[in-house]
């Protein structure tokens, strides 16, 4: 055993299980808005106010987009900073997700993934955080509330690690992680708060020629979020872009750290990988799927078949090399997407899969399953059929249709 | 309220650093600059500052270039009063956890654009959250960074790009939103009108508002050449003479009581002083078009208005009896 820590376990769902984490994770401002299923992260938050078990200060603001942008000012200002939202929310958001990450601000969020309205529904799928995958936010999708707590104390180190400076979402599924009770070891507070630390302040050349802390500091005048047109903006993009690869590795060293201190590690922190090694036909997917997923793999591998799965735990950065490695040696490859691009032939984890195996020694065939849409739900029997045509393709070597819809009425 | 040792007087005003510097790269005769310049001439000492998307955040922080001398933020254009509630909270957890000993004042400037239309929620958000924050609009009565289109604060009448006077309609066909008075409909401890042709009423307002304990709204009568059409060496002039006309009156709500402030109390105790509104609209080539026969009827309209809203002023100050 490798745990350095005494650990309890509590009865938390993984909204409860996040709002603890920000509990221990020393954050100075919570700001945010209600939004089905993400509200319990807010309401236990408050309730820590209320009964003065936290010196945050909390703003419960009018909108999604006044709940981000004061997180986005108070990073600016210097401290620790936390929000959460979903669907209609996020998408709120939006503007200021792009704002927030230009302004290099590590803003910290918990997404409840939900549907996306119209119709309306506040049930899971994950088209509200895909959409947000060029936000240059990082993104991290839990499979459990465990996954979720753990993910929320490591992303504060990654967001405020100075080569990366950039947002990061937990993404986690609306209802069946948010509203489901779990068993969650929690770590005493005062290693989460010695783990995450005091926030660093990078220091910064300012206008004024001086070496300068990257806040807003009366002592030190900085100017941010200026004007920035041609002869500028292209190389502030171009570090971004730079930022995201360092977090591909600041994420794989927090994450072995806090495995060292908690015992729970997550594949590599980028990727998890599930019974691949050796493995025919493999499924791709995000979050609490993947769980299920799991059970299927052990079903068919009892029966002689070499299924595996590969979850993505951290989307963006997207850890290609990962990806090619996991399934390189894969015959037949079924990506599942609990979101769609519309008319783009395929989910975005589709399309990723496909661009990250494009350069593999053996192009595995690879397919799409929409699945899951508005919460509809995930069983076995729909993941074993996947696992069924991988095998049908495999013997073949025929794919009869890259992209098919599991689990809807025809 | 007025504490006797904010003089400002001239002398002291020149003395005092200048924190929005010159070289930004407004326009010759930008009323907004001249606010910025006036509003920071009254700040009190540690100060940052966040500003709306618009004219005044473009022409002043131009990368790598900047025009201010504390920290600034922009982040958008909706968002000016939800940056300063953040800033206010980060400065709180500060200064509860012990790592801010000092005050630190927070002042969001925003155009008209940014306040009467589209960052209206963000204020009245942060305004009932109760952040303590000078909110302060420069009105230049349009989106004037975009090319003079037309704002819930552009006035009736008002040829703009996206109320043109034409054949049919004579440019802008509704009246300007009283913002001022729906700031003071939410109850917060200061709210001011004032104007850049009176600098040193808007350094004691400005004052007044970051003096404040909580929000404090100060709307700033800023016009601007480009926009409104006149000649730039009269942004002073036209600004003074929409005080005496009473389109742009002078007042102050302490605790949601109305104060005249003295330029338009002199005008309220000797009303054969009050200028008629046709002075103010014929230096204005936005307002040309009402000078032809066919929409003469068009400044009787205006002029009834303006008298309509002084009365209504007049009796919330207690000069004419309430109703």
């Amino acid at each position: 055993m490798e745990i350095t820590q005494e650990q309890k376990a509590f009865a938390l769902n993984g909204d409860e299980a996040i709002a603890l984490a920000i509990k221990q994770s020393d954050v100075d401002v919570v700001a945010a808005y209600p939004i089905t299923p993400q509200t319990i992260i807010v309401e236990k938050f408050s309730e820590y106010v209320a009964d003065g078990e936290v010196d945050t200060e909390f703003v419960c603001t009018e909108s999604e987009h006044s709940a981000l942008t004061a997180c986005l000012a108070a990073s600016a200002t210097g401290v620790r900073t936390f929000t959460a939202s979903a669907s209609a929310g996020l998408a709120l958001m939006h503007e200021i997700l792009y704002v927030t990450a230009g302004c290099r601000a590590p803003v910290v969020m918990a997404v409840t993934n939900r549907a996306l309205s119209a119709p309306i529904n506040i049930h899971c799928d994950h088209s509200d955080s895909m959409v947000e995958r060029d936000s240059s936010w990082i993104q991290i999708y839990v499979e459990n509330s465990q996954e979720a707590y753990d993910s929320i104390i490591q992303a504060f180190r990654v967001a405020e690690h100075p080569d990366v400076l950039l947002p990061v979402m937990v993404c986690l599924d609306a209802f069946f992680l948010s509203h489901t009770l779990e068993n969650v070891q929690v770590l005493p507070d005062e290693t989460v708060q010695k783990f995450v630390g005091e926030r660093s302040i990078p220091l910064v050349t300012g206008h004024e020629g001086k070496n300068v802390p990257f806040k807003l500091d009366p002592a030190n005048p900085l100017t941010i979020g200026p004007l920035d047109l041609y002869d500028y903006y292209f190389e502030h993009k171009r570090q971004q872009e730079e930022a995201m690869q360092m977090a591909a590795s600041t994420i794989v060293q927090v994450h072995d750290e806090y495995g060292q201190l908690s015992g729970r590690r997550y594949g590599n922190g980028l990727v998890d990988a599930y019974r691949l090694e050796d493995a025919d036909i493999a499924t791709v997917c995000v979050g609490s799927t993947a769980g299920t997923t799991k059970s299927v793999v052990d079903t068919l591998r009892a029966k002689g078949v070499k299924a595996g799965l590969l979850r993505l735990r951290t989307f963006r950065p997207l850890p290609i090399a990962e990806i090619r490695n996991s399934l390189e040696t894969v015959e037949a490859v079924a990506v599942m997407d609990r979101s769609n691009s519309f008319g783009g032939n395929g989910g975005p984890i589709y399309h990723e899969i496909r661009h990250a195996l494009f350069d593999a020694q053996a192009r595995p065939h690879v397919v799409n399953y929409i699945y899951g849409l508005g919460g509809r739900d995930m069983p076995q029997s729909i993941i074993r059929n996947i696992y069924t045509d991988l095998q049908e393709i495999r013997e073949t070597g025929q794919v009869n249709s890259y992209v098919q819809f599991a689990g809807v009425r025809e | 309220m007025v504490n006797p040792a904010w003089k400002f007087t001239a002398a002291e005003i020149a003395e005092k650093p200048e924190l929005f510097t010159s070289g930004h790269r407004a326009c010759a005769g930008c009323g907004p600059a001249i606010a910025l310049r006036l509003v920071m001439k009254a700040t009190r000492g540690p100060t940052i500052a966040t500003n709306a998307t618009g004219c005044m955040e473009v022409v002043s922080t131009i990368y790598p270039y900047t025009a201010w001398k504390v920290p600034w933020i922009h982040t958008a254009f909706e968002n000016a009063a939800a940056n300063a509630s953040g800033i206010e909270a980060a400065l709180n957890a500060m200064r509860r956890k012990g790592k801010l000993q000092t005050h630190v004042d927070v002042i969001a400037f925003a155009g008209d654009g940014g306040t009467f239309d589209i960052g209206l929620q963000a204020l009245s958000g942060a305004a009932e959250r109760g952040h303590d924050f000078l909110y302060v609009l420069y009105d230049n009565e349009a989106y004037m960074n975009t090319g003079i289109q037309r704002s819930g604060g552009t006035p009736y009448g008002a040829s703009t790009t996206t109320s043109p006077a034409g054949d049919l309609i004579p440019g802008k066909t509704q009246f300007k939103k009283p913002i001022a008075d729906i700031m003071v409909a939410h109850d917060i401890p200061y709210v001011a009108t004032a104007s850049i042709a009176y600098w040193q009423d808007l350094l004691i307002k400005a004052r007044k508002g970051l003096e404040a304990e909580g929000p404090a709204f100060l709307h700033v009568f800023a016009p601007c050449p480009r926009g409104w059409r006149y000649d730039t060496s009269k942004t002073v002039e036209l600004a003074r003479l929409a005080v005496e006309t009473c389109t742009f009156p002078l007042w102050e709500a302490v605790d949601s009581e109305y104060i005249l402030s003295p330029q338009s109390k002199i005008i309220a105790l000797k009303p054969e002083t009050k200028k008629p509104v046709r002075e103010y609209l014929k230096m204005q080539r936005r307002f040309s078009h009402l000078f032809k026969p066919r929409y003469g009827h068009m400044i009787d309209d205006v002029q009834r208005s303006i008298d309509k809203r002084w009365n209504k002023l007049l009796k919330k100050c207690n000069i004419l009896p309430r109703e």
